[in-house]
């Protein structure tokens, strides 16, 4: 017989919250309506923990963790906005957009794109390093479906829907560093790709424009997402 | 944090140059106006697929987007082989007209009724739009309301009173509901009513400006811009016509994808918008004026009661030949306010505008694809290429400030002749410089962020080369 999942009592921001012992500080936030930023995570998709801004201070740690791969324990002391983890929050997203060429005015996903709108919550209204613009070529040889990796922010949500809900594969992270970039089947062009199914559940969990359907103009992006949890929990049942 | 600093301010369209040589005599020898901005669209949107084409050349402007919006949709559509639904033109319509009221409202109240009804001498930290408010209240609030109209438009059927998103490939994103037919059609009597009232005042004060008409680019040109099948006035669609100065139709119906049969570009090193000319006179003797002039010498009719009226009025100025002084673009901007909320009536007034059916979509199935309007400013063509799987690989955009460039190079230097006596350059001399390049409405004017004042930096230049005067403004 398993041991039954014990509750832990927490304090994050000061406030006292209770939880079970196997969620991790991310999940407890928002359940308790605390807000701390994503990017790669989703709900549905297995953790990740690239993009780094749900760091947040934790008692007995001098590193900042990432509340999305961190669990609750009894008595822990979470903070999520001090002054220090504020210009974190703030330096990655302006680093991401110096990485790439995100330009939101003109992009598919403007007004529907979650970079966007953590830089309108966490007040980057400018940036304080150089852009890069470095030149990336369109995949436009999808019939259906086009990827602009200048939009990509390397959050791997498609590589992760792709490998863990379709089960194809057809994602995957090639080279290092700065010049890490999301390919399909060993980098053959999209259309010619013999593992994917044209599904299309990459689109829409892409929180950004760099995958969307062929043919869309400026800010004509909506993603339905809804389809996720759904499938994660009919897979689970049948496993 | 480090200090940002934003230098300068005018970054874009805003600035012009112009150079006066001098000879011995103290004569204006030769005058060029130079526009000292680069903005670089052609090159970059190259690799982008063409569905973003419409909303990213949109951005060269902030006062004509919707032009833009259409000649690129336009041009998509070409390259989606479609016919849009009937319901997506009219719409179009709609919002390039509402465009076209209040582009020209800004023209005509805020940036050059100061001129006309302050005097072109009178002192310049009054000949602005506050000075206007103080002299001629009713007239200052008429320019803001109907400006203010045209947006409202423009906002009610996008969301969005600037760089609205809604004109895309293949029609437009949304219908048009009963209501908001309704709200637009509550603002028409109002935009008529400042319309007329308008367009009485300055047929009225015409006549004072004889001097000015004589010289404000009055030379002989071509005249081009779009008609309809009859050859009335049109806006956004229908065939290319191009008239010489003496009246006679040289081309009768140019199609789009025909345009550089006719038009060719020259380009100059003192400038950085190109020179465009008709093609069979050669460069640069075959220099031609686009804009609401152009389209009122080319037209047989305007097509709705009020502006026919008028355009009967505005062609007594020069009867039995085309309206060649420049200074009457005033003129004609204001026939054209008039045409554009008698047009709006008609369109909101049917049923057909309601149809729900506004988008047609398709891949691309063309290579080519070439969109022409008529901007506030005068005829904007898009051409563009694209490979097998839709992404843009050439572009070439011939906006309306390029096409009048060399007629107001002409205009410069006749106005510099006329009131440059000796090397002293004075400011009412400045302000004519001013107000002749003001009279084509360039799109470096309309993105001057001073109420009727455009930075200006004259040089006068004499025989051995040497700087003899130079002015700065703004």
């Amino acid at each position: 017989m398993t041991s039954p999942t014990r509750v832990v009592t927490l304090r994050i921001d000061d406030r006292e919250v209770s939880a079970r012992e196997d969620e991790t500080i991310l999940q407890v936030a928002r359940d308790n309506e605390i807000f701390i930023p994503t990017l790669c995570c989703l709900e549905g998709l297995s953790t990740w923990g690239a993009c780094r801004l749900c760091l947040v201070e934790v008692s007995g740690s001098n590193k900042l963790l990432a509340a999305c791969a961190t669990r609750v324990a009894q008595d822990l002391e979470v903070k999520t906005n001090t002054p220090r983890i504020l210009a974190y929050r703030r330096t990655i997203l302006e680093l991401l957009f110096s990485e790439r060429n995100h330009v939101c005015s003109v992009c598919v996903a403007n007004g529907e794109c979650e970079l966007q709108n953590l830089a309108q919550r966490c007040g980057v209204d400018h940036i304080r390093v150089s852009y890069r613009y470095p030149e990336l070529s369109l995949d436009l040889s999808n019939d259906l479906f086009r990827l602009d990796p200048n939009r990509c922010i390397l959050c791997t949500r498609c590589v992760r829907v792709c490998d863990e809900i379709e089960g194809a594969h057809t994602w995957d992270v090639m080279g290092r560093g700065i010049d890490c970039q999301v390919i399909t089947d060993l980098k053959a062009p999209w259309g010619e790709s013999k593992s994917c199914t044209s599904c299309g559940k990459c689109v829409h969990v892409c929180p950004t424009g760099a995958l969307s359907q062929r043919g869309t103009a400026i800010a004509e992006v909506h993603h339905h997402r809804d389809f996720l949890p759904y499938l994660t929990q009919m897979r689970g049942e049948r496993d | 944090m480090p200090t940002l600093t934003i230098e300068p301010i005018t970054r874009i369209e805003g600035h012009a140059r112009i150079t006066l040589q001098m000879n011995d005599a103290g004569e204006v020898e030769d005058a060029k106006l130079h526009i000292t901005q680069l903005r670089g669209f052609e090159r970059f949107c190259e690799g982008r697929p063409f569905p973003e084409m419409p909303s990213l050349t949109a951005r060269t402007c902030g006062i004509c987007p919707v032009s833009h919006l259409i000649a690129s949709s336009k041009a998509c559509d070409e390259l989606m082989a479609v016919q849009i639904p009937p319901a997506a033109v009219r719409l179009r319509r709609v919002m390039n007209l509402a465009q076209l009221l209040q582009s020209h409202a800004l023209s005509f109240f805020h940036l050059s009724s100061p001129d006309l009804l302050l005097g072109w001498d009178s002192d310049p930290s009054v000949r602005n739009v506050f000075g206007l408010m103080r002299e001629n209240p009713q007239l200052a609030r008429d320019g803001i309301r109907l400006r203010q109209i045209g947006q409202s438009i423009i906002e009610g059927l996008s969301g969005k009173r600037v760089h609205p998103a809604w004109i895309v490939p293949g029609g437009v994103q949304s219908p048009m509901t009963e209501v908001m037919r309704s709200e637009i059609q509550a603002l028409l009597p109002e935009a008529m009513e400042i319309a007329e009232r308008t367009y009485r005042l300055y047929r009225g004060v015409v006549k004072r400006f004889k001097d000015e008409s004589e010289v404000f680019g009055n030379v002989p040109t071509l005249f081009m811009g779009l008609v309809d099948a009859k050859g009335n006035l049109e806006h956004y669609d229908g065939l290319l016509r191009i008239k010489d100065s003496e009246g006679n139709i040289i081309e009768q119906g140019v199609r789009a994808d025909e345009y550089s049969e006719v038009i060719a570009e020259a380009v100059e090193a003192h400038s950085f918008v190109k020179s465009p000319y008709y093609r069979p006179m050669g460069y640069p003797h075959g220099l031609y004026r686009v804009g609401p002039l152009a389209r009122l010498n080319i037209v047989e009719r305007c097509g709705t009661p009020a502006a026919d009226e008028a355009l009967e009025e505005f062609r007594a100025l020069s009867p039995g030949k085309p309206v060649s002084s420049s200074f009457h673009y005033h003129y004609a901007r204001l026939v054209e306010m008039l045409f554009a909320v008698e047009r709006l009536e008609q369109l909101t007034a049917s049923n057909d505008i309601l149809d729900r059916k506004v988008r047609a979509r398709a891949r691309s199935n063309k290579n080519r694809g070439v969109g022409i309007s008529e901007a506030p400013r005068g005829t904007l063509i898009h051409d563009y290429t694209i490979d097998d799987e839709g992404r843009v690989t050439g572009v070439n955009l011939i906006v309306a400030t390029g096409h009048n460039n060399l007629a107001m190079n002409r205009s410069v230097l006749q106005v510099a002749r006329r009131y440059v006596q000796g090397p002293k350059v004075t400011e009412g001399m400045l302000n004519r410089i001013e107000a002749v390049v003001r009279c084509f409405d360039p799109c470096m004017s309309c993105a001057s962020h001073e109420f009727g004042r455009m930075p200006l930096d004259v040089r006068v230049i004499g025989h051995d080369g040497s700087e003899l005067q130079r002015v700065l403004r703004g």
